[in-house]
């Protein structure tokens, strides 16, 4: 690329007057065009979604006609808001509950896998690393059955639930803090570890003092996308459910959107949609903290460009 | 000596996530096959996995065999339905994908990370809550039929949810086309911009311009967003049930999923999963390897 480019801006600093007149007509017509064409994509991706959000505070019980502002489906309808029904409420908290769980194991296990990976070379970690990154492109459903079958027909210590629910969900997103902690760690380099173990670190000091710290925003970026994604899953924690206690959010709208529901389950959604921007701007903040305390421009820009 | 506890260092940190993937990875998956080649208890019809792989029976594989080619071939419709599906919603991510990523990365301007974050909102919102946008939108009183009936004056209404492919299709192309966009908008972004005036200056119209810059340069962000669209809609069976709900829509993920709810039909499903598995082994593997490799090439 940058071998490339280079002869083409000689070329270009030649016949620049010529080429910048000719260029700018069409130019701007075609960005025109390709403005119109995205902002038509933008609504159509966003204003249905928007729809259901408003939809969680109509007054009455339709998802289709404007009824009057109200916070009915979410606290006040004594059977059907968000707050008053149970499973509703089961719903959310068992949403919020997986996602905690499985960031909370994934991320560790997957920060230290990318570290081991970094400098152990052979076809054992080579092979893991092969395994996890299938799951990019594997349907979930694959996952989601050998799993079932493995606690239907094997004496596995746990059963059908949130553990195994949090078992399947770990490794389908395993992926995520692998890819993203050694992506960071090449660009780190190994010289700065290098220079800890010079001045006396052990290995596991330096990574602890040295590595680690500077791998935090691909350890924060890692948290939000496991938590986000968790959020979303459906196919994994639907065919390692039990019972009406480790329902989902996506379970529940899977089952009741088409059973003529309230707008109560468009409130629930809006909830998670809250929670996961929340978990967004909350690392977006972390992580702005973390670049002002280190103060450095370049440091900062460079780990922008690779985020 | 500590040079010895170094060396161990790194095994020691990678083992948690090397046992993980053998025990929740490769163990289901070996499941999956003893279920598959097993065989059915003849009184209760459940399943019976057979562990040792010497004596897999491959009665399963013959039904679902004779079940997508043999003369009861009623999953062969589905499995068609799939790959026209898949064709057309991929056909479709990519047209749509190309001009907006192409925009944002060219022309987006100071709007630049505005437009990005847009096109990144659809990751953070649930894909169950973008499908019941459209349910809302798209149900019989919702306010698609509120528009063309022009609020119930002309009798116009459509009953949108009922076994239609386009809208099933529809629904694939709004659920997965943010994963074509944002690998296609990267490697857009590549391509700097004084190469594309070299081409023009050396006398490239606007469609040479395409054709032979930047087409031949987005080639591995469409290949990685094809792969990304297209390998998970072959499990995916959510979208045409809650868009349709019905076996003229049905998916090879709804046929998947129908044997498992099946009592007795669980080694069917794993069958069926190891044949949609086979035939995607190849791309899956691929796209992994060049994965790997750009990574470390990175």
């Amino acid at each position: 690329m940058t071998v490339s480019a280079a002869p083409a801006e000689a070329l270009l600093a030649e016949s620049q007057p010529r080429s910048r007149r000719r260029l700018r007509g069409s130019s701007e017509a075609r960005a025109y065009g390709l403005a119109t064409i995205t902002a038509v994509y933008l609504l159509w991706a966003l204003v249905p979604v928007a729809i259901t959000v408003l939809f969680s505070f109509n007054s009455g019980r339709s998802r289709g006609v404007w009824q009057g502002f109200s916070l009915r489906w979410y606290t006040w309808d004594p059977t059907g808001s968000v707050l008053n029904d149970e499973s509703i409420r089961t719903a959310l908290t068992h949403t919020v509950l997986l996602a905690v769980l499985t960031t909370a194991i994934a991320v560790p296990i997957g920060v230290l896998f990318a570290l081991a990976l970094d400098r152990w070379r052979g076809r054992l970690p080579s092979g893991a690393n092969f395994l996890a990154l299938i799951t990019f492109v594997m349907p979930e459903i694959a996952l989601a059955i050998g799993l079932l079958f493995m606690v239907t027909y094997l004496a596995t210590p746990f059963g059908l639930g949130t553990w195994a629910q949090v078992i399947g969900l770990v490794t389908f997103q395993l992926a995520y803090p692998i890819v993203i902690c050694r992506a960071r760690l090449l660009t780190i380099g190994a010289h700065y570890e290098e220079a800890a173990r010079d001045l006396g670190a052990s290995a596991l000091g330096a990574i602890r003092r040295v590595t680690l710290p500077m791998l935090f925003p691909a350890i924060l970026v890692s948290v939000i996308l496991v938590f986000a994604d968790v959020l979303d899953d459906f196919v994994i924690v639907r065919y390692l459910s039990s019972d009406a206690a480790t329902e989902t959010t996506s379970m529940r709208i899977y089952q009741t959107a088409r059973a003529a529901p309230t707008p109560a389950l468009n409130a629930m959604a809006t909830i998670i949609l809250v929670v996961s921007t929340v978990v967004i701007v909350l690392g977006w903040l972390a992580y702005r903290r973390w670049a002002a305390r280190q103060g450095d421009a370049a440091v900062i820009k460079s780990l922008a460009g690779n985020l | 000596m500590g040079d010895r506890s170094t060396r161990l260092l790194w095994p020691v940190l990678g083992l948690p996530a090397m046992v993980w993937i053998a025990l929740f990875f490769l163990v289901p998956l070996y499941v999956v096959f003893c279920v598959a080649f097993g065989t059915v208890d003849p009184v209760f019809r459940s399943p019976v996995p057979t562990w040792n792989p010497l004596q897999w029976q491959f009665d399963q594989v013959e039904v679902v065999w004779d079940r997508l080619f043999g003369p009861d071939n009623f999953y062969l419709p589905a499995v068609l339905r799939t790959f026209a599906y898949i064709a057309i919603a991929v056909s479709a991510c990519l047209l749509i994908s190309f001009p907006v990523a192409y925009f944002t990365a060219r022309f987006a301007g100071k709007y630049r990370g505005l437009v990005l974050a847009l096109l990144i909102a659809p990751f953070w919102i649930s894909y169950m809550m973008r499908m019941l946008a459209w349910i809302n939108l798209l149900q019989p009183d919702g306010l698609v039929n509120a528009i063309i009936t022009l609020g119930g004056t002309i009798p116009l209404e459509v009953n949108w949810l009922s076994g239609k492919p386009y809208v099933v299709v529809m629904g694939l192309i709004y659920g997965y086309v943010p994963y074509m966009l944002l690998p296609l908008f990267a490697a857009l972004d590549r391509i700097s911009p004084s190469l594309l005036e070299a081409a023009r200056d050396l006398g490239a119209s606007g469609f040479d311009l395409f054709r032979r810059v930047i087409l031949p340069m987005s080639v591995p962000g469409i290949v990685a967003g094809s792969m990304l669209v297209a390998l998970p809609m072959m499990g995916d069976y959510f979208t045409s049930d809650l868009l349709s709900k019905s076996p003229n829509t049905a998916m090879i993920g709804n046929l998947i999923n129908l044997s498992i709810a099946t009592p007795g039909q669980s080694g069917q499903a794993g069958a069926l999963l190891l044949v949609v598995l086979l035939v995607m082994l190849v791309p899956m593997v691929l796209y992994t390897r060049s994965n790997a490799r750009a990574e470390v090439r990175s």
